[in-house]
């Protein structure tokens, strides 16, 4: 492993050659707000909340999937970037149906909590208020399209930590959604193994214990790289 | 004779469109500060606080709980824009039309009472009916800044009694409050 140094917000940062922008500017202490990146999960820029902006490009480019490069200089929070994510956050409430006060995940939410960051007191653009459905069909767990605003962690964690791949996304624009197996009721799904991994990394309340009512959601997703830690050692270990 | 006395009073007014009025109810929840507040406002119009049926003119500061679901609120957000200096979208039915708003993906008013008064009856299935006496549904439930200029979003569900006064303590001495942080603009 080499090093390589650039500047992050007039911060020299030194990070190794393999790191993404979003992972040496944590590293140095720079938070750039992040949603559907998750630590154990592969990055898929899908938000776009971590836009930052590099001396040298015209485009904005997404730090969670950027490497680093020599002499890059990057800024993270101008002026253009917090209206951009700003923005970015009220097209998310807009395009769905988040009603917080009636949410499992109330007070245990990360668009809740993003929405705070960047400052939103209303939305700016019209909201939709689209008629999604929601999936019962699981004995232990539902899905509801109206708040789910797709990340795509639940995709990931079921293909790439559980191994089982219930889960993809479908579709296109607005009729986008989050389907399990061949599009087929979540219950009626073999591959599902009842673990709960798209439980416990969902941003939102999208993805709920049944039983849960009003902000009685309290998942952690960090818990899934305390799981991949430990499920390393374990295969490490003689 | 006191300073407060020597002040013009802020004319304010409450007003109560499509929500379930838990906004008053926190408002009412200042408890003794609403003692302090008196003294320094004249309430010119509120459903807890005052008989008048007709918003008034030259009203200082306007706190709107509700989104806007029927023809009355329509109405009566668009007296309350001409008449008030300052309107509040209070509390997060104004913002986002929220609980009320959960009706806006069935389609339409039909769809709606068909649901609630149809489909869901025990007994006496009918549609509510008093032309006249009984507001007619608007086709959704809209936050209030999709019809008219909002000056203040003062967001919560409902927004809790410590921000309500927050943002009253700032108008009251001519200060625009600062809405920003979890304690000032977190939904919910």
């Amino acid at each position: 492993m080499s090093v390589r140094t650039l500047r992050i917000d007039g911060r020299d940062v030194a990070s190794a050659d393999d790191a993404t922008v979003l992972e040496a500017a944590r590293d140095a202490g720079v938070v750039i707000p992040t949603l559907c990146h998750l630590e154990g999960l592969s990055p898929v820029a899908a938000c776009r909340l971590c836009l930052v902006e590099i001396e040298g490009s015209a485009k904005l480019q997404p730090a969670c999937i950027t490497p680093v490069s020599e002499g890059m200089v990057v800024h993270t929070a101008t002026p253009r970037l917090q209206e951009i994510r700003r923005t970015v956050i009220e097209l998310l409430f807009t395009e769905g149906n988040h009603v917080c006060a009636v949410c499992v995940a109330n007070g245990h939410c990360e668009l809740q909590d993003r929405a705070v960051e960047v400052g939103m007191d209303h939305a700016r653009l019209p909201y939709r208020f689209p008629d999604r459905p929601v999936d019962l069909s699981h004995p232990r767990f539902g899905l509801d399209h109206n708040r789910c605003i797709l990340c795509s962690r639940c995709v990931r964690v079921c293909d790439e930590v559980e191994g089982a791949h219930v889960w993809d996304v479908a579709w296109r624009g607005e009729h986008c959604r989050i389907i399990a197996g061949l599009d087929q009721p979540w219950g009626a799904v073999d591959a599902c193994t009842d673990c709960g991994k798209c439980v416990m990394v969902c941003p939102t309340g999208a993805l709920f214990h049944k039983g849960d009512s009003e902000g009685e959601k309290h998942e952690d997703p960090s818990r899934l790289a305390a799981l991949l830690r430990a499920r390393h050692a374990r295969q490490e270990a003689p | 004779m006191s300073l407060a006395a020597k002040l013009p009073k802020l004319r304010l007014a409450t007003v109560w469109l499509a929500g379930c009025s838990g906004c008053h109810m926190s408002f009412l929840d200042l408890d003794e500060w609403l003692i302090e507040l008196a003294p320094r406002i004249e309430m010119v119009f509120s459903p807890i606080a005052s008989d008048t049926k007709t918003y008034p003119e030259a009203v200082d500061v306007a706190l709107v709980e509700g989104g806007v679901g029927n023809s009355d609120n329509l109405a009566l957000i668009y007296q309350v824009r001409q008449r008030s200096r300052l309107l509040v979208s209070f509390g997060d039915c104004a913002i986002t039309a929220n609980v009320p708003g959960l009706r806006n993906p069935l389609a339409g008013p039909a769809a709606v009472l068909d649901r609630s008064y149809l489909e869901l009856a025990d007994g006496s299935a009918q549609w509510p009916h008093a032309p006249g006496l009984v507001p007619e549904l608007l086709e959704r439930v809209l936050p209030v800044h999709e019809l008219v200029p909002v000056d203040l979003f003062l967001p919560g569900c409902p927004p809790p009694a410590e921000r309500i006064r927050a943002v009253l303590d700032a108008l009251l001495r001519g200060e625009q409050p600062l809405m920003e942080g979890p304690e000032m603009i977190r939904f919910g």
